[in-house]
């Protein structure tokens, strides 16, 4: 009898653990920020000339094939439509050498530094976008996948965990408009499921291209809550909890948004 | 200054409409907004805009600050002959900002 109630206990235990990995959203759900928008922005972004975040993607294959100390991106990644694709879809991801879930603009940047043996670029540069709208752009249309197990865990439960937490003077948690309340109208916007999949992305407001961070900035702004500086750890922390919840999703960079 | 898109049809009958679409890399400027410490910015918006075929005008806009930033052109163009499409615009700062395209007529 003990035994059957310790099997019992056992398995509820497992069951829950496996829970604590189930998706915020199930997959059936689960809608990119470019279904909530209007007509005019879908058919912005559906139309590369017409899309003004193809400006910082010319701007960073320029970058990609220019020497910088001695090397390019090119010189040592070749093609990047092949070496690349995908790469986006896995960000952001543990990097061994520095011990950091990195993401994708922390990536460039690393290498940057240690492998090009130049200055980092500033977070929101229009040469930093470039670079990542351009890494971003080879992975278009494929599947979010990031890892959350491994070294990788620990970031990914302080990303859940700020997902969840309230924040700032509205008393808010990302969970309460974007699991909760997503389709519901917010004023005149309505309310995504707060993806990052299109980012880099084109905000018509910020009439620029801008990170996920901004984006994630901006809402943090708009809840009236602190906002961590661009590329504190909680942010990173914070998009690789998105990029694990938008899996499946296609990427959509360089995406427009409102 | 420089970067701009710009797609033209590859190939285009002798006096077809083509569609000629130019989408420029500017910030636009309103000279509405204030930076950080309360002081106005000026306004910098590209001021006129205009494309010759083969040397002739065909078609020219003066913007002001309506426009949004990286402004995207869209106008038709009647193809007479094979020949380039020249593109020149210049902002209130003065800095001059040129781009090509090639028209071939079959």
């Amino acid at each position: 009898m003990l035994t059957r109630w310790l099997v019992a206990a056992v398995a509820l235990f497992l069951l829950s653990a496996a829970q604590a990995q189930q998706r915020t959203l199930p997959s059936n759900v689960l809608r990119s920020g470019i279904e909530f928008a209007g007509a005019d922005v879908r058919s912005m972004q559906s139309d590369d000339l017409a899309n003004p975040g193809f400006l910082w993607v010319e701007r960073g294959e320029k970058l990609w094939n220019e020497a910088a100390g001695g090397s390019s991106c090119a010189s040592c990644h070749r093609d990047a439509s092949a070496s690349m694709r995908g790469v986006a879809a896995r960000y952001p991801a543990f990097d061994a050498a520095s011990g950091k879930v990195l993401d994708l603009e922390a990536r460039i940047n690393d290498c940057r530094v240690h492998r090009q043996r130049q200055n980092a670029l500033a977070r929101e540069s229009d040469d930093l976008l470039g670079l990542t709208v351009y890494v971003a752009l080879q992975s278009r249309g494929l599947a979010m996948a990031p890892r959350i197990d491994g070294p990788a865990a620990a970031a990914f439960d302080r990303g859940r965990a700020f997902y969840s937490q309230r924040h700032g003077q509205m008393n808010l948690s990302c969970a309460q408009c974007h699991d909760q309340n997503w389709g519901k109208r917010l004023y005149a916007e309505m309310l995504s499921q707060g993806h990052g999949n299109a980012f880099p992305a084109y905000k018509l407001e910020w009439q620029t291209l801008g990170s996920l961070q901004r984006r994630i900035r901006a809402c943090l702004f708009g809840i009236r809550a602190e906002m961590p500086p661009a590329g504190a750890p909680e942010l990173t922390d914070l998009e690789l909890f998105l990029a694990w919840r938008a899996q499946g999703l296609p990427l959509e960079a360089p995406g427009v948004r409102r | 200054m420089a970067d701009s898109r710009i797609i033209v049809p590859p190939t285009s009958r002798r006096d077809e409409a083509i569609e000629v679409r130019i989408s420029i890399r500017h910030g636009m400027e309103t000279g509405y907004r204030t930076d950080e410490n309360g002081k106005p910015v000026p306004r910098n918006v590209i001021r006129s805009f205009a494309c010759r075929y083969n040397g002739e005008p065909v078609f020219a806009v003066r913007m002001t600050s309506g426009i949004a930033a990286n402004p995207y052109l869209r106008f038709f163009v009647t193809a007479r002959e094979s020949g380039t499409l020249d593109f020149e615009w210049i902002d209130d700062a003065g800095a001059r900002g040129t781009a090509q395209a090639p028209v071939k007529v079959a």
